[in-house]
């Protein structure tokens, strides 16, 4: 399902794999029309996916019953994306540093790490059920200051 | 695009070159059934060519360091070759471009080898 404006789109997802593809195309989109170059488009694609991997695989666990719900909106400041699933919560404090020296080899655990290193602010909400993740990418550099 | 890979063995050492995406569900599980079987037929020399490989996240990067895990558990070396832009910028992020032993050429790769 598809709720869309010139600047926004709002879609209600199933939760499979291929709804990852979905958020992924729907937000290299976006980015690019934002005026974000190619490869930093790419990243918030990247990003995107690892949202969207997070709610439907571990959110949602492939429930047919549960959705995902993916928004993209452009301001004039910012690329929006939020990715909200209804699972049962995310505690995002149990997440282990992906840098620290004992985690260096964990073969999972980096998605949020990325997202937080690729786009400007990341949020989390808990839902009752599930949690919603808002990636903030700024359009405009930020004022220097002398 | 989906993973792709063509398995050739020169000087000794086992070459994988990748094409595609490694992603969850369209090439990590590929790969890491493919570099266990490499050792478990006994190879444990493996150069991981990613030339062509346009697109990789956080689950490919998992798999590749399965991969170098399985193959140094062995007993053996896993290096990478010809990273783009776009993986290399992630190994970078996430400090695995210091686990990893990286080449740009595939002779050096090959003399890198114990």
């Amino acid at each position: 399902m598809t709720d869309s404006t010139a600047n926004r789109t709002i879609l209600t997802l199933d939760s499979v794999l291929a709804s990852v593809e979905i958020v992924e195309e729907t937000a290299e989109r976006f980015a690019l029309d934002a005026g974000f170059d190619e490869d930093t488009s790419s990243q918030i694609a990247m990003i995107s996916r690892e949202a969207a991997v997070n709610a439907i695989v571990h959110g949602n666990k492939y429930d047919p019953a549960k959705h995902v719900t993916a928004s993209f909106e452009i301001t004039d400041k910012a690329l929006t994306i939020q990715i909200s699933d209804e699972g049962h919560g995310l505690d995002t404090d149990a997440i282990p540093d992906p840098l620290a020296p004992e985690n260096i080899l964990r073969t999972s655990g980096r998605g949020i790490f990325l997202m937080r290193a690729i786009v400007d602010e990341v949020h989390f909400r808990m839902l009752n059920p599930g949690t919603e993740i808002k990636l903030v990418k700024l359009r405009v550099q930020k004022e220097m200051h002398p | 695009m989906s993973m792709k890979f063509i398995t050739r063995e020169v000087n000794g050492v086992t070459i994988l070159d990748l094409s595609g995406k490694i992603t969850l569900g369209e090439g990590g599980l590929t790969l890491r059934d493919e570099v266990r079987s490499i050792v478990a037929k006994g190879s444990k020399k493996i150069l991981l060519n990613l030339a062509d490989v346009n697109y990789i996240d956080s689950s490919g990067l998992g798999e590749l360091v399965s991969a170098f895990t399985a193959v140094k558990n062995a007993g053996g070396e896993l290096k990478l070759l010809n990273l783009t832009k776009k993986v290399r910028d992630l190994l970078v992020i996430t400090k695995l471009l210091t686990v990893f032993d990286v080449k740009d050429d595939e002779a050096a790769a090959l003399a890198a080898f114990a």
